[in-house]
This record gives C-alpha cells, structure tokens and sequence, in this order.
C-alpha cells in the first residue's frame, strides 16, 4: 500500500483516473451489498432450516414468477449502468486530444526509450509537462511489452511492427511507476520506467539540456539505463556480468577461448551478444542493441571504458 | 439385492494390474484418472507452493528468475489442462454419470479407456518440456515471445494437443451416453443437474477443443517451417494468436467451471433435502451459458490492440454470462430456504462455494467494465480473480463431490471431524493466500513478477503465508482419505439420503455391472417428497429403493413415463 490514495487503489494521477475510480468504487460497494445479501440469506437458512428430525421431508416450495423475474431484471439494469459507465470512460481513455504533446516510445528486452521531438531521448524516466496532455506512440523492438501507469490507470500493448498508443494528462509534478505488464522473459519484473512529471518551464529546459552534444560517456551514461536491469556497474552479479572495471582485464569464455577486453570487444558484445559468452553466464542477451545510432554506441563504449 | 455374487464388487471381482490396466469399466477408468490427476494436481500444488514462497519478500528469496518464471508457467500448464479440465468430467463424470443416468457403462467404453491413456501419453508429453529446455511466460503462451525461447515450447503445446484429444473423446461419450442411454423414465426433467452440466461441458469439449488443437497446429509450422502467422518478425499477427487462443481457453474456462455447477447442485439438493430451486434454469443456464461462451472471448484483450469496437462488443456479450450466472447462485441459497439442512463435510464445500465463488464472479463483473480493465488487466487483481473462480469454483466443488461420492466409491467412510476441520483450513487458507491478491493488483502490481516493489512486500508475505495454511488443510485431506482405507468405517447404501441412482440403486460399493436389472426411474432427481418412505426410521437410509418389489418392477401406481418432453 503506497503513502496515498487508499487501500485499493493509489493516488489518481490524472483526472481521468478519477473517473475511473468513481466507476470503480460504483461497481465495488453495489458488488459487496449484493455479495452481503447473498451470504446473509445462506447463513441464515443454514441456521433456520437446520435439520432437527431426520424423518423430515420439506414440501417444495412454490416457485415465485415475480422474484424470478427481479433477480433477472435488476442485476441486468445493474450491469447495463456500469456497461454504460464503463464504455464512456473506456472512449475517453482511448482518444487522445488532437493537441497532444507526442512522445515515442519504443520497448525491448528489457528497457523502455522515450524519444521526443526536440530530439532527446530518456531510457529510466519519461519526462512529461503537467497539464497538457501527452501521448505516446509506442512499438516494440521484439516481443510484446505492455505500459502500464498504475496511477494514471492506463494500459496499453505494446506490439511489434504495428503503433499503439496511451495517453494522458498528469496533474500534479511528481514521479509515477511504469511497468511492463505484458510477460517478456527473463527480466520482465525489471523492466520498470517512471514518469517524472515537471511544470512547462521545467520540462522546457530539461529539453533544451538533453539536446545538446554530450560528451561521449556523459551520453553513454544516459544509454546504460537500458542495460541496468542486467548489468550492474559496481561489481555485482547480475543476470550478466558486472562491468566495473573490466577495460584491459582478461575475460574467458564458455567455448575455453579468451581475450583482453579491448574497444572492438565491448561494441562485439554490444551488437552481437551471442559472439562471446562469458564463463559462468547465460547466452540471454537480447540482440536489439545493434539499432542503437553509431553516436549511442561509442558513447556506450567510452562510459563502460571509465568505469572502476 | 441379489446382485452378482455377495461381497463381490467393482473393486475386488478382479484381481491383478491388467485388470485394472485394461479395464473398460467406467468405474475403474475414473478411479485411474483419480490417481492421475491427484498426482498433476500434488505437482502443480508444489510448484505453487514454491512461487509463494519465492514471493514471500522482494528480490531472490529461494530461485532465481528463470526459475521462478518457469514454475509459473508450468505450475500454470499443469493446474489447467492435467487436472482442472479432467478432474470433474473425468473422474467423478466417469464414476458417476453412467451410474446416474441407469446405464452399465458410457456408450462406448474402449473409446473410453482410449482416451485415458491418451491423456496419459498428452501429460508425459507436456512434462518433458522440463528437460527439453525451458518453457516460460505463463500458460498464455503470447507469441512472439513464445516462438522465440527454443522448442521447450513444442513440446508443452504438442502435449496439450494430444490431452485435447482426450478431452474431446471424453465429452463425444458422454453426449451420447446421456442421449442414448438413460434408464426407462429418467426424462430430461428428471436428470441430475450433475448430468446437465456434464453435459453442457461435452458439448464445449467437443466444439472448442479443435481450436487450441488448429492453434498448436499453426505454431508447429510456423516455428518448423518459418511460415509467418503469428511472429511479426515474418510477417505474422501476435494479435491473431491471441484470438486462437482465447477463442479456445475462454470456452475452456466453462469447461472448467460447468461441472462444478452440477457438483454444487447435486449437494444443495441432497443436503438440503429439497428440490433444487429453479431445476429448468439451472439446467438449461448451462447449456447456453455453454454457447454464449463462446462469444465472449474478446474480453481478455481489451488491452492487447484489438479494435475499441470489438472490445465493447464483448464487454456487452460478457454481462449476458454474468446474468445467468449469477441467478445459479441465487438458486442455490434459495434452495435451503424450507428444507432440511444437514451441515455434513459435503455441503460444507457447498456453502463455501457461494462465497468463494460469489466473489469470483463479482470481481468478473468488475473485470468485464471496459474503462477498470484497462487498469486491472494483467496484475495481481486478474489472478485473484481466476483463482476465486477456478481454485474456489472448480476445486471446491471438486473436493465437495470427492467427499460426497468417497463412500461410494470405497466402501469406506472417512474421519468426518478431521474433515470438517481440513474444510475450515481450505477456507481460511484459501482466503488468506487470494484475497490479499486484489487488493495488489488494484493497487498496480504486475502478474508474473519475479521482484517487486518495497510496497508490496507485506500482502505478499500475507498471501505466502496463507499459502501454508491452504496446503496444511489439503494434506490433511489426502493423510485422512487415504486412512480411511485401513481404518474408515464401512460406508452404507446411502449415507447422505440421496436420490440419485448410484444412492438408490447401487450397491456401496457398486456392482462391477452397476446394476442387475436396468432400474426404472419414477421421480426426479431432488422429488425428496416423493421418497418419503426411504426416511421414514430416521438416520441414513440403509435400504435400496428398488421401486415396489425391491426387484426393479415398476409399481403399479407410477406408470411408465412418455418420452422426454422439454
């Protein structure tokens, strides 16, 4: 249970997460009066109907046409209500307004990119202005993916070769959990993300920041984020090997041969992780690294090269 | 009662393995797939065990992630297709349902046997995935992911091929059993709702089945051939599989949950001594909840990038379930109301079924509202959900039944204290391992996580820990049933008082042929005013109620019924 919102459910983000939680909370307590009636009448009858006398044979009991027809028609005038509610949110939740600030969003295994317009690019943190809508058009690289914002309750696949999208309006800054809920192997509970959301000035400038030219480690910092889920930077074991300080040391591999990790070697892991498997590990490494730009690459190369 | 020889029944007129290897007796067969799917469901059961446990804190608590991730799954696989989807049908189905229905065996009893060992041969299939390399992601299988993690994933799916073979040979004999085979006066009016439902569960055997059968198929040949049908990566559809496969494991789900109505329906009446309150409902809800089953399927993809019409189109279709559903369960409490009820280890499992599968169904009512799913689909919310249907529908009732028909079954009657106690650990453990589980995935927790976050940690450990509580009440089951065969007493005739044939007909335990003349039915299967006679001394009912003579001979005054009108 988080620090806000209630019991149930976290803190609406959005003011569409208000609505759907109004539906919510509808369909929640009519379902336990309803659920508290049934088991009151079980109970009940299970105590006054006790059987005392084992010769007794109760008559059946006259069926009546009238209560039949009440438990059809009310639950059914119940269920259309929330059918009704339900689709009217469904189809605000689905329609982005036309003046959406528009993010792409490309998923693998097991990392989330965030490209924007300006030119940026995040991987841990999509950052998104307060109050103006945002939409995300999202792909995958791979498998299936799905992007989920517990606190702004939207949901969506995330497919290859097709674009599907989400969107959303945060209201408040802050910081909100991405998840991928759609399973996709190994590290599928890691690849999580958040939502940084800033005022307008905030995300102006931290644009105009992340357009820059970085320096090649500098922006290969901002790439690792990608390979965090597997790879850790401070000596310990992850699902990979840790990188932290591995420039010039000899590695050895599962087929006995061995080499000095050098440049050429860092981007062959990179771009075809399958070449050399590291004694002690699995060949797991997802292939989708060679798309990233030759820019992204050399700065990956020269921040695993400074690491200690 | 001069059956075959005394002292001689099913069990004991024949002795040694190949008698019970190669035995066509529907009897034996169920008892086989009793031990079959005992076995599938103590494997699951352990693996399950194991998830909790892994679950118990955030990050590595006893297996890694791919440990974790295929225990899952194949917790998943078997729990599903090893032993939900045979445990009613095939085991109480084939004890019961030729009994109930007056006749000697189903209508074809090698095809029978046929379709036990296929299932056997379907199950080993499955199991070797464990060594022919890893099988993860859930019983779902989504592709790509599922084409792309090696052929581990062949053979799980070339198992569940060849079990589906059984499944469908299974209902094809029963629909012609109940069709063909009932005893002279047992119209439809008067069929045991267990019948029904059995019934109504062939029927979506044998129509949804081929499907998951064409969807394996196409995976074979895509992953074989390279032919592109489902992996985009050739020109596939990801979102096309998903339509297979649910077009098959919604039905599936009926398949699942249809026998325990009739279980449940069965109890409510013979404990309550009492028609069962709206029998033609109850009935034929089954039959077109079996059709509309099929119509509904959309409802797991409202997420997945299918239109936003069709996701609305099944919302609407969903709730025509949900209806008569929900007046079933209505039927049930209503049929306590002016009975007698008798609180044995049964119905205990009975009312426990209204609530655990009230709550089941409620909560599908709050997963078939578009604009909620689109925040519970795929979390924490969702597995509560199946397993209050699944878990707390199926497997309650299927635990209900087993204590109603064991003393039929062995002769033998079990320790009804110790049982009712294992009853009050199954319901507490079981709420306490579930519950916890909707308020997470309302509160945004992902399905299959191997970690989590922080926040979570203490309805995990809560759920683990009911976990325990489940298991202590289903070990306690199995220690005392199996005791029961050493030291149980003998069961008689019919200890529960009820009318259906295997009780009114059958020797405890049956006669190898069931019965020695064809029985003639002259009531309905809950007309417990008609049957006064049968409790006129108090206490259970030791006699056979041959009709009249105690010979089989129609009584004068209950003519031969005409043909089934419905």
């Amino acid at each position: 249970m988080g620090d806000n919102g209630s019991v149930w459910l976290p803190d609406p983000g959005t003011a569409l997460a208000g609505e759907v939680d109004s539906l919510f909370w509808f369909v929640f307590w009519t379902s336990t009066i309803m659920f508290a009636m049934v088991i009151l009448a079980k109970v009940y009858f299970m105590l006054k109907y006790k059987r005392t006398d084992e010769r007794d044979v109760p008559a059946p009991v006259e069926e009546s046409k009238v209560l039949e027809a009440a438990w059809i028609v009310v639950p059914t005038i119940l269920v259309l209500i929330v059918f009704t509610w339900g689709f009217d949110v469904f189809v605000k939740l689905s329609s982005a307004p036309p003046d959406a600030y528009q993010v792409n969003v490309r998923a693998q295994q097991w990392s989330w990119e965030f490209a924007y317009d300006e030119g940026a690019t995040s991987y841990t943190e999509l950052y998104v202005p307060v109050g103006r809508p945002v939409k995300l058009n999202m792909t995958s690289a791979d498998v299936l993916h799905s992007f989920y914002v517990p606190s702004f309750r939207v949901k969506h696949d995330v497919i290859p070769n097709r674009y599907t999208s989400v969107w959303f309006q945060a209201e408040e800054p802050g910081e909100y959990d991405i998840h991928c809920t759609e399973y996709c192997g190994t590290q599928h509970s890691g690849m999580n993300a958040k939502v940084v959301a800033v005022s307008e000035e905030d995300f102006a400038m931290w644009i105009a920041e992340q357009s820059q030219d970085l320096p090649p480690a500098v922006l290969g910092q901002q790439v690792f984020a990608q390979c965090q889920a597997c790879h850790s930077v401070d000596g310990t074991p992850g699902i990979g090997p840790s990188l932290a300080g591995i420039y010039g040391k000899e590695h050895s591999f599962t087929d006995g041969t061995s080499t000095v990790v050098d440049d050429d070697y860092l981007l062959e892991s990179i771009i075809n992780p399958m070449a050399k498997i590291r004694e002690g590990y699995q060949p797991v490494m997802p292939a989708g690294f060679s798309a990233l730009s030759q820019k992204q690459l050399d700065g990956l190369v020269a921040y695993i090269k400074s690491l200690e | 009662m001069s059956h075959s020889a005394p002292g001689l029944n099913y069990l004991n007129h024949a002795k040694g393995f190949k008698s019970w290897a190669l035995s066509l007796d529907h009897k034996r067969i169920g008892v086989m797939y009793m031990v079959a799917v005992s076995l599938a469901f103590l494997a699951g059961g352990i693996l399950a065990i194991l998830v909790r446990l892994e679950l118990l804190g955030p990050g590595e608590t006893i297996m890694g992630p791919d440990a974790y991730n295929q225990s899952f799954t194949l917790h998943a696989v078997l729990m599903i297709f090893a032993f939900i989807i045979p445990a009613i049908p095939a085991v109480m189905g084939n004890f019961v349902l030729p009994i109930q229905v007056g006749a000697k065996d189903v209508a074809f009893p090698r095809l029978n046997l046929a379709s036990f060992y296929i299932y056997l041969i379907g199950a080993a299939i499955a199991m070797t995935a464990l060594v022919n390399g890893r099988i993860d992601g859930g019983w779902t299988f989504y592709a790509p992911y599922s084409t792309s993690i090696g052929n581990g994933i062949l053979w799980v799916t070339s198992g569940v091929f060849v079990m589906g073979f059984s499944s469908i040979l299974t209902g094809l004999n029963f629909i012609v059993t109940v069709h063909k085979m009932r005893a002279p006066g047992l119209t439809w009016n008067r069929l045991p709702l267990f019948i029904w439902s059995i019934y109504a569960t062939s029927i979506v055997q044998v129509l949804a089945t081929p499907v998951i059968g064409i969807t394996v198929l196409l995976l074979f040949l895509e992953k074989a051939l390279s032919i592109g049908i489902f992996d985009p990566a050739l020109g596939g559809d990801p979102v096309l599989f998903q339509h297979f496969f649910w077009f098959y494991s919604h039905p599936a789900v009926y398949i699942m949950i249809l026998p325990a109505f009739g279980v449940i329906s069965d109890l409510m009446g013979t404990f309550s001594r009492h028609q069962v309150s709206g029998y033609k409902f109850v009935a034929l809800s089954s039959v077109a909840i079996a059709f509309l089953g099929f119509l509904v399927w959309g409802h797991h993809m409202f997420v997945s990038g299918q239109s936003a019409v069709s996701s609305i189109v099944f919302s609407l279709i969903t709730y025509l379930i949900g209806i008569p559903t929900g007046v079933k369960v209505i039927n049930w409490v209503q049929t306590m109301y002016k009975g007698s009820v008798q609180l044995k280890s049964p119905m205990l499992y009975a009312i426990m079924f209204l609530f655990t599968f009230s709550i089941g169904g409620f909560t599908g009512i709050m997963l078939g509202v578009l604009a909620i799913d689109v925040h519970l689909h795929d979390t924490y919310f969702v597995v509560a959900h199946f397993h209050y249907v699944m878990m707390g529908g199926n497997v309650i009732a299927a635990l209900g039944g087993l204590h109603y028909w064991w003393p039929k079954m062995f002769g033998k009657m079990y320790n009804e204290f110790l049982a009712k106690i294992a009853a009050a650990l199954v319901f507490i453990g079981f709420n306490v391992t579930f519950f916890p589980q909707f308020i997470l995935g309302a509160q945004g927790m992902p399905r299959r996580y191997y970690d989590y976050l922080p926040e979570y940690e203490g309805l995990h450990a809560l759920s683990t820990y009911g976990s325990w509580i489940l298991a202590s009440g289903l070990f306690l089951i199995a220690g005392y049933l199996i005791a029961s065969f050493f030291t149980g007493k003998k069961a008689g005739l019919n200890p529960w008082g009820a009318l259906t044939l295997e009780w009114t007909h059958t020797t405890t335990p049956p006669d190898h042929h069931n019965f020695h003349d064809t029985p003639v039915v002259t009531r309905g299967a809950y007309d417990f005013h008609l049957a006064g006679h049968l409790f006129e001394h108090g206490g259970e009912v030791t006699e056979l109620d041959l009709g009249g003579d105690g010979a089989g001979t129609v009584p004068a005054e209950a003519p031969l019924p005409k043909e089934p009108a419905l």
